[in-house]
């Protein structure tokens, strides 16, 4: 479980001071999918930061039962002069649990999520898609409780861009994680979401929550008639 | 490489790479050989005065001389040791020197004026002070070529450092990885490419600063040759001296050349 407490977090620069974040209060409970959505320079990044400790709030507390964080980004920052494999391996690395085991673990987990034929290979061989499905590969190797998704399909194009995101939301299902999502995409978030949290624009507060239970698969969802009518409630939230 | 299964169109393709790069590599050669053979020429029918310009023959010859003096390789030898030595120290402290500057904004912040008029100063304007502090061996030699080279592999390495990718430097952070495993695991090998460009550069101030070195103090070597040369209005021996650092310096940089191509391939 994760629970943001009142937290507020302001940046300081030269030119002043920027109240990012306000007295934000919600919760990712233990297996839940949480996306959270707002304006775009809102502050969505700096939660993330937060969360995973690279911050520390300027007030308020963040309550967490883990401190395993996996990191997923953006881009997929895979380092190029590594093979899949061993870009896979880099957490266990870092975090000095590179045992042998750990190891296979990682292997069989890219192994049944279809990177079998792709270990040996350079990440520049790899499609925009793929190297999305290592990097989330290389973020669950390390074994984290809970996995923070900082717009990790915004790099990608449109069609690629559908298929990773049902892709990852079933990865992160099936290997029963906890995970907590930012983006500026409404349909992402109710297709990904057990819950979406809509904040305002900066400072970020808490607009709204939703809790997204119908239909199973991000698919099915999209087709379900109810997936237009939360957006539409979403959308107005945002005041967009 | 070879595939048997291309279409024609692409072996056509090919072989029309081959061809242009075989023309180039012809047409360099070509180019050498009517700079030698037109200074050669004009000579030998005295239209330039060969005790002025020299000539190949005469080049020939001076080589020829050297060698039979027992002298030639020993000069070489003496230019490229100081040249080496040179270069691999101002590498590896301009390397030690751009890994401390990352590893503190702070330090990084007061040390850059100095750096920048540090690479803005002539070096040769050290001579003297180099002679009176360091003598007239080949140490007073070597320092020369570090301080010519070192300044612009610290300026160039330590920008290779500062070009890695910020999100995966936010990655390692995330990891919880700290400043030495960032740069074994992330900066050293992202900066790899730059590094090798910084060989490279490294390489032509070694070769001035060497020269410039031995102008300065020397007994032996390509540039006394040079100096001795002048002095003595032997230009043959300016010009044999002259051409041979060519060879060595092009030589030299094939090499990096060569390592880089090996090294980069994977990036």
């Amino acid at each position: 479980m994760l629970e943001f407490e009142n937290v507020s977090y302001t940046y300081h620069t030269k030119s002043g001071e920027t109240s990012a974040v306000r007295d934000l209060n919600f919760k990712v409970l233990k297996g839940q999918f949480v996306s959270v959505i707002g304006p775009s320079g809102c502050g969505k990044s700096t939660i993330l930061s937060i969360a995973a400790g690279l911050l520390s709030p300027s007030s308020g507390k963040v309550v967490c039962d883990s401190a395993e964080f996996g990191y997923m980004l953006q881009r997929d920052a895979l380092f190029e002069w590594r093979t899949v494999e061993q870009n896979i391996f880099l957490p266990l690395e870092i975090k000095k649990r590179n045992s042998a085991e750990m190891r296979k673990k990682a292997v069989e987990l890219a192994e049944k999520y279809g990177l079998k034929d792709f270990l040996k290979k350079s990440p520049s061989q790899l499609s925009g898609g793929m190297r999305q499905r290592v990097a989330l590969i290389r973020t669950l190797a390390a074994e984290p409780e809970i996995l923070l998704l900082d717009e990790p399909f915004s790099a990608l194009d449109y069609q690629t861009r559908l298929e990773v995101c049902d892709d990852v939301q079933a990865i992160i299902k099936s290997e029963k994680k906890t995970a907590l999502l930012v983006t500026h995409d409404i349909s992402e978030a109710i297709a990904l979401s057990d819950k979406v949290v809509v904040l305002s624009s900066r400072p970020a507060h808490v607009v709204a929550e939703h809790a997204i239970d119908f239909a199973a698969t991000p698919r099915e969802r999209r087709n379900d008639v109810r997936f237009a009518k939360t957006f539409e409630v979403l959308r107005e939230e945002l005041g967009l | 490489m070879k595939n048997k299964n291309y279409s024609r169109e692409h072996l056509a393709f090919l072989k029309k790479q081959r061809t242009k790069k075989i023309t180039v590599i012809v047409l360099r050669c070509l180019v050498l050989a009517a700079v030698f053979g037109v200074w050669e020429l004009l000579a030998r029918y005295k239209v330039i005065n060969s005790f002025i310009t020299s000539s190949p023959s005469r080049v020939i010859k001076t080589i020829g001389m050297l060698y039979n003096e027992g002298t030639l390789f020993y000069h070489i030898g003496i230019t490229l040791g100081e040249t080496m030595a040179g270069f691999f120290a101002a590498v590896i402290l301009g390397y030690a020197t751009a890994v401390l500057l990352w590893s503190s904004d702070t330090l990084h912040a007061v040390m850059e004026p100095y750096i920048v008029v540090l690479n803005s100063l002539p070096k040769i304007a050290l001579g003297p002070l180099i002679i009176i502090w360091i003598g007239t061996g080949n140490d007073a030699i070597i320092f020369m070529t570090v301080i010519v080279a070192v300044i612009l592999c610290i300026m160039n390495t330590y920008a290779g450092f500062s070009a890695v990718d910020p999100t995966k430097l936010t990655l390692m952070k995330a990891m919880g990885a700290g400043k030495l495993t960032t740069l074994v695991k992330l900066v050293a090998p992202a900066s790899l490419p730059a590094l090798m460009n910084t060989l490279k550069v490294a390489v032509g101030l070694a070769w001035i600063g060497s020269i410039m070195g031995e102008y300065i103090v020397s007994r032996a070597g390509l540039g006394y040759l040079i100096v001795y040369g002048g002095q003595v209005m032997k230009l043959d021996l300016v010009m044999t001296a002259t051409l041979i650092l060519c060879a060595l310096a092009g030589g030299m940089y094939a090499i990096i050349a060569l390592i880089e191509k090996i090294v980069v391939k994977q990036f």
